[in-house]
């Protein structure tokens, strides 16, 4: 066999072809994961442990965040509405703001750092020193054991998280409410779901999954393809981070679009 | 020095290796490897880093696909196999790895289970309990079963990853670096518990290595490789025997300096 010592040449350029071979193995990395999903075993121990670190764990952040949204949110919007006399119209228009876009981007968000980062530097951290490679001598599956199982778990439990966010930010709401117009709870939720649909609901909780995909998806991808060692592990969590975030709003300004173009 | 005379069946091939090819970009790691270990031999792999030694154990364990030649592991060509039969073959070759790379959200007991439950599922949990006892007992770490690996030495870690792999009861073990970072007694203890386990388990082994006391502790068969090729290849003495500038390089630094 012929040596060559001669660096390959790109086929475009460099930067290009590296863009490419990414786009590619995302891609296969998806199908793999579509093709794995309802392949026995299901792993469903490890999906149960999965959805405990990426709801309960999250939990606590989520309340905080969720109640002190709807609770700042209710504050800000009174001037506005004081002014024509609309305070009224608080209730509705903080359901709308939470349910429509405030819960499934704040839930995404916030998973995107807490959830992203840790399931990229996870997977980077076993990948890097050799955990995965060990499972796979072991013949075990390991994108089975820990790809699907976390993508899944993030794609199950963001739905839920947002419902959660959504309930929170509105109890936020309702304490300033309250304290401010003297309004009763019977009262605040007539107000507020009056102007809620179907289409709505069934927007955010669609919202969520999509969101929950990806962040399960790219950290995923990014910590099992990670390499370089440490470096490579804190880049994985950082990059998780980014890249989840840039594609959940991409991802709210289309579905939007498409959500209001059926209204 | 082995203490005892191993069964070497030298009519029996379980791997063999020709012509092996792999390059990573424009960097050729192994240049036309050539390689045949038999039933209960153990051959050290020698060379200095970066020379392809890991590589060449990562392709017989089908982590990585070779760039040309033939890998026959237990009658099976590696690189052509599909994940089933990969998988198959995986439970009869164990692999070591230089760290250990044990699972660090599982305690020793689970490392150890691990494998077990996902290959044999019929195996009852009791019963796999037992298992575990068993091999923690023959890496002589029965007391760490419920340890975590972070709270584990160097040394724990490498002998628990050895006996993760020997739980599958595997008729080949491919071991990277196993005495790398160790302590000359700890390595001892490694480099006697691979001859144990090739004594009692009845394995075939590959030791990758540039640790001369563990290659004649360990090898039946020394291995020396420069530039992705093997330039030696006989027994402990008869490679050191050569006048080769790599060879008499190794002996220097592991035995005068």
């Amino acid at each position: 066999m012929e040596s060559n010592d001669q660096p390959e040449k790109p086929v475009i350029s460099k930067g290009l072809d590296a863009f490419f071979t990414n786009i590619y193995d995302i891609f296969r990395f998806i199908r793999r994961f579509f093709r794995e999903v309802l392949r026995p075993p299901l792993e469903v121990k490890e999906f149960i442990r999965q959805c405990y670190m990426v709801g309960y764990k999250s939990l606590a952040l989520i309340s905080l965040t969720g109640f002190i949204t709807g609770l700042v949110f209710t504050k800000q919007s009174r001037p506005s509405l004081a002014e024509f006399g609309a305070t009224s119209w608080l209730p509705s228009l903080i359901s709308i703001a939470v349910i429509r876009a405030l819960a499934p981007l704040v839930t995404a968000l916030i998973c995107a750092g807490k959830v992203g980062s840790g399931i990229g530097a996870e997977l980077a951290s076993m990948k890097v020193t050799e955990q995965i490679d060990a499972m796979e001598v072991s013949a075990i599956n390991p994108f089975k054991y820990l790809v699907v199982t976390r993508i899944m778990a993030c794609t199950v439990c963001l739905p839920l998280l947002m419902a959660y966010t959504a309930l929170v930010g509105m109890a936020g709401s309702y304490l300033d409410i309250h304290l401010n117009e003297q309004t009763t709870l019977m009262a605040f939720i007539n107000k507020a779901f009056n102007d809620i649909s179907f289409l709505d609901l069934f927007a955010s909780f669609f919202k969520s999954i999509v969101f929950g995909f990806t962040i399960g998806a790219v950290s995923s991808y990014l910590g099992y393809n990670a390499s370089q060692g440490t470096t490579g592990v804190g880049k994985a969590a950082n990059t998780s981070v980014v890249v989840s975030m840039f594609l959940i709003f991409i991802e709210e300004i289309i579905i939007v679009q498409v959500v209001n173009s059926i209204r | 020095m082995k203490t005892f005379t191993p069964e070497i069946d030298y009519g029996n091939t379980v791997i063999s290796i020709s012509d092996l090819y792999k390059s990573f970009g424009s960097n050729h790691v192994l240049r036309g490897v050539d390689l045949e270990l038999h039933k209960g031999e153990n051959i050290v792999v020698l060379g200095r880093s970066g020379t392809g030694k890991s590589v060449l154990i990562k392709i017989i364990a089908g982590l990585l696909k070779p760039d040309a030649g033939r890998v026959n592991v237990l009658g099976l060509e590696v690189p052509e196999l599909g994940p089933v039969a990969l998988r198959e073959l995986r439970m009869k070759v164990g692999f070591c790895f230089q760290h250990g790379a044990l699972y660090d959200s599982m305690t020793v007991g689970e490392n150890l289970a691990f494998p077990l439950s996902r290959n044999e599922p019929k195996i009852k949990a009791d019963q796999r309990q037992k298992m575990v006892e068993i091999v923690l007992d023959a890496v002589g770490l029965s007391h760490t079963i419920d340890q975590m690996p972070a709270e584990l030495s160097g040394g724990q870690r490498k002998r628990i990853g050895i006996g993760r792999t020997l739980i599958l009861r595997p008729e080949i073990m491919l071991y990277d670096e196993p005495t790398a970072g160790l302590d000359p007694i700890t390595c001892t203890e490694i480099n006697n518990l691979i001859n144990e386990v090739q004594r009692r388990f009845k394995t075939s082994s590959i030791i990758i290595t540039h640790d001369l006391t563990c290659a004649r502790a360990t090898g039946d068969e020394i291995a020396v490789m420069k530039d992705g090729t093997f330039i030696k290849k006989g027994n402990f003495e008869e490679v050191f025997a050569d006048n080769d500038e790599l060879i008499k390089e190794f002996y220097d630094y592991n035995f005068t300096q």
